[in-house]
């Protein structure tokens, strides 16, 4: 599903690369780990690749479902599958949170050649998902993140990747800053959706999600590069020691 | 919120330009161009005037010589234009069809019920339906007034100003230039000379209005001006919602508009005065467009009486208005919420004055200003309270929101306190459609237009959802086809 090969990406305007020959593969309904130190390139990497207009990619290329996506603009990633649970999300003041995701709905089903929902049907839909995460309804009346706590963000996030089905979603840190409750409901949306033909990429510093969300594939990334990948066990072993042996073996390169 | 499908596909049709821009070939009966003594007498004869209000239109003329000659027009404002040439307009241009007044809609010129139609202004029993009585005034002759009969019943009057002056000379002398007198500004005193039509609505003590009055300018004529007058009058506890919206078709010429709107409240009575503007802004080179300089002025003369000012200002080359409220009763709010939008080579110069003379009165100003292209948007409001108002309390909030990086916006607050009583907050911001906040709803399948048009619609919410529900959805169009080009 998704095909990225020796990937160097800097930030704008920036002569340092961030990263530096990303290679990994994620096929179809596999759940995929990433872990790493701070500063390895862990969520620059999940943000090139819904293209964020504040990096460059230097060379490398990246496919999702046979088809380069390097060129492509944000939306069109996205009309075509692809989703990210931002780390971060941006506060938009004015813009009810059921009015965005009809709008965004709307657009990929569109794409996809088939019609909006109704309103009506939109709403049950809508209605149905905000208990599901646990949002306060009266939080998702209100301006889209403006004023929500760091977990009512999350559980938004998580609100849209339910709502929004995509065929390759990226979970960008969405645990950090979460208390248990919430990393269960987050792991509950996650594992309510694997399927088939959706994957996971969950990109995380500790180990904790993945007590939740059993990763088919776990990747170790530092400086840039994946160093080490394997399976579920892989998490485990960095929980024990840390990341110290990985940062070594990356400097000895 | 209109579905983002139709309207991208609306936006679509027009290919970002200007989409009222039709001409209507209706046969116009024009006084010659060129103001004069004999023109201001003219157009009062034309209309069947009673001997004291020509006076008062000779006053007004005479005035606006004078001010011609020692000051000429007022210079203070942020905007820029070639001078104008008051001598080269038609002061009077009424569709030659109706200088019979037409006598129901069966008898209003197709073409012009055409013109109508593809404004999209109800005119017809659907629209009655809907609850909107309008008056449709085309240049300056009120067309046809819907919803009056029943109206009456309640004893609300909703007519022509021409109407009025015949049925109602009592109302209209006493009110007419008590807000705005004639000698008030360059731009209204000319309206107070040759205006020729516009909208009265009165509503008697008690009897709050049950449905929308709504009047509808449009200027079709070449090289004409526009003057119309609006009084609103609402008598001890009445409440009225009263919808304003204007088009003008594409020219190359610049056209004239000085309107002057008069609003009175007394005891415990409420006017709510919301304003869609969208004149023709000029083309994207900045050729012609029209010069909208307006006088608006509300009065709450009573205790506990209320006006609200609401406007939505995306059209006109030049936007040069400053909806004002004089809280004269005791206990009285005044209220000012606006979006003005200024793209290519538009300049808005808007804003409110608030003078507090009553006691413990209150005035809220939520102006918010979109600076796109080259356009040039100044907020300019006036807060000032007197010595006699004890206990007055403003709040003020300006925001600016910049498109580019080619636009400009300005903001020029004076604010003038006499009493040590008074409250007064004022807060300001200017801030950049973000690049953050574009990809967080470009990376769930939103266009870049379609994002840049959900913030920033977003971002004038606390504005639009003042309007009336059929207008806020209108008012979000226009800002998205107004700012077509903009972004990107």
């Amino acid at each position: 599903m998704l095909q990225v090969t020796d990937l160097h990406a800097s930030v704008v305007d920036a002569d340092e690369e961030i990263l530096k020959g990303l290679s990994l593969s994620i096929g179809a309904g596999e759940v995929h780990a990433i872990m790493g130190p701070n500063g390895s390139g862990k969520s620059t990497f999940a943000n090139v690749l819904l293209g964020r207009p504040d990096y460059v990619v230097n060379s490398g290329v990246v496919t999702f479902e046979d088809e380069d996506i390097l060129e492509l603009f944000p939306d069109q990633r996205a009309l075509r599958g692809m989703f990210l649970a931002f780390q971060y999300p941006a506060e938009i003041p004015g813009v009810r949170p059921w009015q965005f995701l009809k709008a965004a709905l709307d657009a990929r089903r569109e794409y996809a050649g088939e019609k909006p929902l109704s309103v009506r049907d939109f709403s049950k839909l809508f209605d149905d998902k905000v208990e599901a995460v646990g949002i306060d309804p009266d939080l998702v009346k209100r301006s889209l993140n403006e004023g929500f706590s760091g977990g009512e963000k999350k559980r938004n996030e998580m609100l849209q990747l339910e709502m929004l089905e995509p065929r390759l979603a990226i979970l960008d840190e969405t645990d950090s800053g979460l208390d248990v409750d919430a990393l269960r409901i987050v792991a509950e949306g996650v594992n309510s959706l694997r399927s088939p033909d959706r994957s996971f990429l969950i990109v995380t510093h500790y180990q904790r999600l993945l007590n939740y969300i059993k990763p088919d594939v776990v990747h170790i990334l530092v400086d840039g590069r994946i160093v080490e990948t394997g399976g579920p066990e892989l998490a485990m072993t960095v929980e024990n020691s840390g990341y110290e042996q990985y940062i070594k073996a990356a400097v000895a390169d | 919120m209109v579905t983002p499908n139709s309207i991208s596909r609306e936006s679509d049709l027009s290919g970002g330009e200007y989409k009222w821009g039709f001409v209507t070939e209706v046969e116009q009966d024009f006084a010659p161009k060129g103001l004069s003594e004999d023109i201001v007498r003219l157009i009062s004869a034309k209309k069947d005037e009673p001997e004291w209000l020509l006076e008062w239109r000779l006053k007004a003329y005479h005035h606006w010589v004078k001010m011609a000659k020692e000051q000429g027009e007022p210079e203070w404002a942020k905007i820029r234009y070639p001078q104008i040439d008051y001598n080269d307009i038609y002061y009077y241009a009424a569709p030659k069809s109706s200088t019979e007044a037409p006598k129901s809609l069966a008898d209003v010129d197709p073409e012009m019920l055409a013109t109508f139609e593809k404004l999209g202004i109800p005119l017809q029993e659907r629209e009655k339906l809907a609850g909107v009585a309008i008056d449709a005034v085309f240049d300056s002759v009120s067309v046809a007034t819907t919803y009056t009969e029943q109206l009456e019943k309640l004893g609300i009057i909703f007519c022509s100003f021409s109407e009025a002056v015949k049925n109602h000379p009592n109302l209209i002398k006493k009110y007419l230039g008590s807000v705005v007198p004639y000698s008030d500004n360059f731009f209204a005193t000319l309206n107070s000379a040759v205006f020729s039509d516009g909208s009265f609505a009165y509503i008697p003590p008690g009897v709050r209005c049950p449905i929308e009055l709504m009047t509808y300018f449009r200027m079709n004529a070449e090289g004409t001006g526009q003057f119309e007058r609006t009084l609103i009058v609402a008598d001890k506890g009445a409440y009225v919602s009263y919808l304003e919206g204007c088009t003008a078709p594409f020219r190359k010429t610049s056209q004239l508009h000085a309107a002057v709107v008069e609003l009175v409240t007394l005891d415990d009575a409420e006017i709510k005065y919301s304003t869609i503007q969208n004149w023709f802004p000029g083309s994207k080179e900045g050729e012609g467009g029209v010069y909208n300089f307006v006088t608006k002025r509300g009065i709450c003369r009573g205790v506990n009486s209320k006006i609200s000012w609401t406007q939505v200002e995306t059209g006109s080359a030049i936007t040069w208005k400053y909806p004002s409220v004089i809280l004269q009763g005791d206990n009285s709010t005044g209220e000012f919420y606006s979006v003005a939008l200024a793209n290519n080579h538009q300049q808005a110069d808007t804003g409110t004055k608030m003078i507090h003379i009553g006691k413990n009165t209150k005035s809220t100003i939520v102006a918010k200003g979109i600076s796109a292209g080259q356009g040039q948007n100044t907020y300019r409001g006036q807060v000032k309270i007197m010595p006699s108002a004890e206990n007055a309390v403003n709040h003020t909030q300006c925001d600016s929101l910049l498109v580019g990086d080619q636009c400009g916006a300005h903001t020029v607050p004076y604010i003038e306190v006499r009493n040590p009583t008074a409250r007064l907050e004022h807060e300001a911001s200017t801030s950049k459609v973000s690049d953050d906040q574009l990809f967080y709803l470009r990376s769930r399948g939103i266009s870049e237009e379609e994002a840049h048009h959900m913030i920033i619609t977003g971002w004038s919410r606390e504005v639009i959802k003042e309007l009336p529900f059929e207008f806020a959805m209108e008012a979000g169009q226009l800002l998205k086809v107004s700012l077509e080009g903009a972004v990107g």
